[in-house]
């Protein structure tokens, strides 16, 4: 018992560790279930890269859309991430978090578009924005912002 | 007003360009809202209350820019971008910027 007092910060650091690990992991698998299910229902709506709407798409109503999610990281990839940044490599913790926020925010942009009638979004950028930063004591997450302009057979929009 | 992050219109003509607007904002974030998010960064999730603050401030930097367009007398702001930037810890500036036109 006085061992543990005794290292008490080891202790909660552990602790924290352990519930970050088994909580982070739910909540990321809960988090892709619903992105897979969600992706599957929005498939409609395209997504594009290029600068102009395909030519064939003659008169249509545009609008800019956006989407955009903040996703926070858990203890277990915190510790995780903190030891890859001593002996390099691949931070496989973040790369799931930011694959997770980066799909969520094109889900809600689509669903925008979708919401406006339109099947076609275009020009779509992304800007990812480390929310916390290197300091100590704040909160750590990275949001992923995707925006684009929706293009709607003339009519809609 | 019509955004569109385009550098055209689908089917219509730009009669005029007036050049760059722009808005902005600098945000903080809530001390309450935070201690919330801190629990937060332990277990992993979403941060409703960042997405929300984030996006209002985009709202409003958008607002802002959609104001100075109308004040030059357009009707459109194509090829609009975002940026944001952190200002110092717990405040972040968001940016809106793109080109005033008059569409026929």
């Amino acid at each position: 018992m006085q061992a543990l007092f005794e290292n008490l910060d080891l202790v909660l650091f552990a602790a924290l560790f352990v519930v970050g690990y088994f909580a982070g992991r739910w909540n990321e698998r809960r988090h892709y279930a619903s992105i897979r299910r969600r992706e599957k229902d929005l498939a409609g709506v395209l997504v594009f890269s290029n600068r102009f709407p395909p030519a064939a798409s003659g008169r249509a109503a545009t609008r800019l859309v956006a989407g955009s999610a903040v996703i926070s990281e858990d203890y277990f990839k915190g510790a995780l991430a903190a030891l890859y940044s001593i002996f390099g490599g691949r931070v496989r913790s973040y790369e799931s978090l930011i694959d997770r926020a980066r799909r969520e925010a094109v889900l809600r942009m689509k669903a925008e578009a979708h919401g406006l009638g339109a099947s076609m979004i275009v020009n779509v950028k992304f800007q990812t924005f480390a929310i916390g930063g290197r300091s100590q004591n704040s909160v750590k997450g990275v949001e992923v912002l995707a925006y684009g302009t929706a293009v709607a057979p003339a009519g809609g929009a | 007003m019509l955004l569109s992050n385009l550098e055209l219109v689908p089917g219509r003509r730009v009669v005029k360009h007036l050049g760059l607007v722009q808005g902005s904002t600098v945000r903080a974030k809530h001390v309450g809202k935070d201690l919330f998010a801190g629990l937060k960064n332990i277990v992993g999730g979403e941060l409703k209350a960042y997405t929300e603050l984030l996006q209002e401030s985009r709202e409003e930097a958008t607002q802002r820019m959609v104001k100075q367009a109308e004040a030059a007398g357009a009707n459109a702001v194509l090829n609009v971008r975002f940026a944001t930037s952190s200002i110092t810890t717990g405040a972040a500036e968001i940016f809106a910027y793109g080109t005033a036109v008059v569409l026929e």
